[in-house]
């Protein structure tokens, strides 16, 4: 089977400085790496591979000269080859830019060698909005499941999935070709061999702009959808109290009092 | 000009988000209907929504609609919009609309911002919303320009609205049969039907390594049925197998946004209060006077949470005139699982931003400096 695991390289951080007076980001001199949710993404299509013989990974990613480096960790986990999305034209796109963008890296790879599974990390840790792997299946009128947390069994024209949802467990089946987008709980990501070391130095990696992708720039530009009007911090949390009391249960009164003036209880 | 606000259905039953939408879209200064997608519960949940303040309450209903598929749920809620025309869809963040949502709008050809902790008319009565990314350390502003817009909102952003009213339900001609849906849903294993679902609760009590062993998690749960909280838990525990995942809060787990967050032996590394830091009244139980979740808890209990649990569950037990360790644990959870099901429990809780004002007016007074770690944030990611 040929499987796609679409990645995104991240500034690997939680706390990203805004500068107040324009209201952007400043990502300058962040450290970047692989999107965290991905690399369980990379470890499931690597270990679909391993049971299906004669099958192959491709890594895609759109983003900036830099994103290579995620396309090459990825080869280094164990994919085989590369597919990089770059061209200015494509910063500052948004879910739905992104995700048409990555359906068109995705109708390349399938005309040369059809595509039976992409895989997704459930969201970003940097824009977190969840929404490209469910999106990437409408552009390709391919299926979409997203948060699977266990693939029961695949075989190229077949996979049976488990997704999590806040009340349980769904099973589902889905004929292939699908996108699925899976959470943390579905495996355990290896560590890079040396083996895919060695390769993630001199496998391919495909570089496609606006131009080959044959893309339209209204379903590009994210203009006519969103705008950023401003980003800032979150407010800062006011300050608390130290709990007074000499013995726990004095303590535990004075909070119980509180939960109730708060009607907790 | 309208807010079309979609109700979720869980194996037959209407979640009660839609009440949150309800208010969110109240606040917009438009009309307000609800759109109903499922199979033969979407009529009775209909017929319960008209009476609930939507003006108009738009069903596709089908059997095929059943379990939920993506695809399927993506050209039904289309279906709707095409004859309710509506400017602004707002759609629960849960894992099922959030799922959805997108291929919505790809269908639609329109903007989506997704996971948000606001949404408001802007000036031009377009929607703006906000959103939160960086594990909850960014909060963006976002126009979204595309018509109509679709908005997914997180869970427990908004209170519930509780009204009554006598609106009319529109049936949606669908044809599933030319969606051609390559997903079929075949099972469902529930939860233990004795918890609180987390993303949704009101209250969450998480416990961390401090509990020292697995069976710490039993304190947990006595302090969670006391309170009709649901139990949360930090990533070490759940790497050590003390209890299972899907009760991670944090960066890579759960994001809660509960009125109460009761954390017991948890430092609060940075990639557990991404999952937690918007609670609007956190308590804190720790050994370590000065760890990062002492500093940020509205209240912190410095001690052995084993000596503090039992003796705030005794206390609490003592407030409601009861005896402790009896019928009360029960009669509490039962009050937690009524108020996640039904709405009608929404005009007995408290409203949010009502605690809030409570717990800052009862802070100031003794309030000290605000902690350096103590990144606030309103908002943090989702996740399932
Ligand atoms: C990429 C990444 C993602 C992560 N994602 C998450 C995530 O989603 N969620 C998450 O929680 N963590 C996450 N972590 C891990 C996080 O960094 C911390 O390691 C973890 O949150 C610590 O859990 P803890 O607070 O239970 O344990 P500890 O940090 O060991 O804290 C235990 C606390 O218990 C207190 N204590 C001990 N005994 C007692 C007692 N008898 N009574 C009261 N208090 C006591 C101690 O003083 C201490 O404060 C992530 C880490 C990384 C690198």
């Amino acid at each position: 089977m040929h499987i796609v695991v679409c990645v995104k390289q991240t500034p690997a951080a939680t706390q990203v400085p805004v500068d107040a007076a324009t209201g952007k980001l400043k990502t300058e001199g962040l450290p970047y790496g692989l999107n965290p949710w991905d690399e369980y993404a990379i470890e499931e299509a690597i270990r679909i591979k391993e049971k299906l013989a004669g099958s192959t990974v491709t890594v895609l990613s759109l983003g900036p000269a830099r994103a290579e480096e995620a396309i090459r960790a990825a080869i280094a986990l164990g994919c085989d080859e590369g597919a990089h999305l770059v061209d200015p034209s494509f910063d500052g796109t948004d879910n739905m830019g992104s995700s048409y963008l990555l359906s068109l890296g995705i109708r390349k790879l399938n005309a040369a060698k059809p595509v039976g599974l992409v895989l997704c990390g459930k969201q970003s840790n940097d824009n977190e909005s969840g929404s490209v792997a469910p999106a990437l299946g409408a552009w390709l009128d391919w299926p979409s499941v997203a948060y699977v947390r266990k693939f029961a069994s695949i075989d190229e024209k077949l996979a049976k999935i488990e997704r999590a949802a806040e009340d349980g467990t769904d099973s589902l089946e889905v004929d292939l070709p699908a996108v699925v987008s899976v959470i943390k709980e579905i495996n355990e990501p290896r560590l890079p061999s040396l083996k895919g070391k060695m390769n993630s130095k001199k496998a391919p990696v495909a570089k496609w702009g606006a131009a080959e992708l044959q893309a339209e720039a209204a379903k590009v530009s994210a203009g006519g959808r969103l705008e950023i009007v401003g980003q800032t911090p979150p407010p800062p949390r006011g300050g608390g109290i130290v709990v007074p009391g000499a013995t726990a249960q004095e303590k535990a009164a004075f909070v119980a009092n509180k939960l109730k003036e708060l009607k907790f209880i | 000009m309208m807010i079309l606000c979609v109700a979720e259905i869980r194996h037959g039953k209407l979640v009660s988000s839609i009440f949150e939408l309800l208010t969110a879209a109240k606040a917009m200064g438009q009309p307000v209907a609800a759109a109903v997608v499922g199979g033969a519960a979407a009529s009775a949940a209909a017929d319960t929504l008209k009476g609930r303040g939507f003006e108009k309450v738009y069903v596709a209903s089908h059997a095929s609609l059943d379990g939920q598929s993506d695809e399927a749920y993506a050209h039904a809620l289309k279906a709707i919009v095409a004859q309710a025309k509506p400017e602004t869809v707002l759609l629960p963040a849960s894992a099922q609309w959030r799922a959805v949502a997108p291929r919505l709008a790809v269908l639609l050809g329109t903007g989506l911002a997704s996971d948000v902790i606001e949404a408001t008319a802007g000036a031009d009565k377009k929607v703006q919303v906000v959103r939160a990314a960086f594990g909850g350390n960014v909060l963006s502003k976002i126009a979204v320009k595309g018509s109509p817009a679709i908005v997914t909102v997180r869970p427990m952003s908004y209170t519930r609205t509780d009204a009554s009213g006598s609106g009319a339900v529109e049936n949606v001609a669908i044809a599933p049969a030319g969606w051609k849906v390559k997903t079929r849903v075949t099972g469902f294993a529930p939860e233990a039907a004795t918890e609180v679902d987390l993303a949704a609760a009101e209250k969450v009590v998480s416990g961390g390594r401090g509990l020292g062993n697995p069976q710490g998690f039993e304190l947990i749960r006595k302090l969670a049925q006391t309170l009709g909280a649901a139990v949360g838990a930090s990533r070490a525990t759940v790497d050590a197998g003390w209890i299972p995942y899907r009760h991670q809060v944090g960066l890579t787990g759960r994001t809660v946004r509960p009125r109460l967050y009761v954390a017991c032996g948890i430092s609060g590394q940075i990639q557990h209060l991404a999952g937690m830091s918007a609670s609007d009244v956190i308590v804190a139980i720790n050994t370590d006077k000065d760890c990062p979740m002492m500093k940020l808890a509205n209240f912190a209990v410095h001690g052995d949470l084993n000596e503090i649990i039992p003796a705030i569950v005794a206390e609490v037990h003592k407030l409601r005139g009861e005896a402790p360790a009896m019928a009360g644990a029960k009669k509490a959870y039962c009050r937690a699982s009524f108020s996640r099901n039904s709405a009608a429990s929404a005009a007995a809780m408290p409203a949010r931003a009502s605690a809030v004002r409570m717990w800052r007016a009862s802070c100031s007074a003794r309030s000290r400096a605000t902690p350096p770690t103590g990144r606030s944030t309103r908002s943090t990611s989702s996740s399932t």
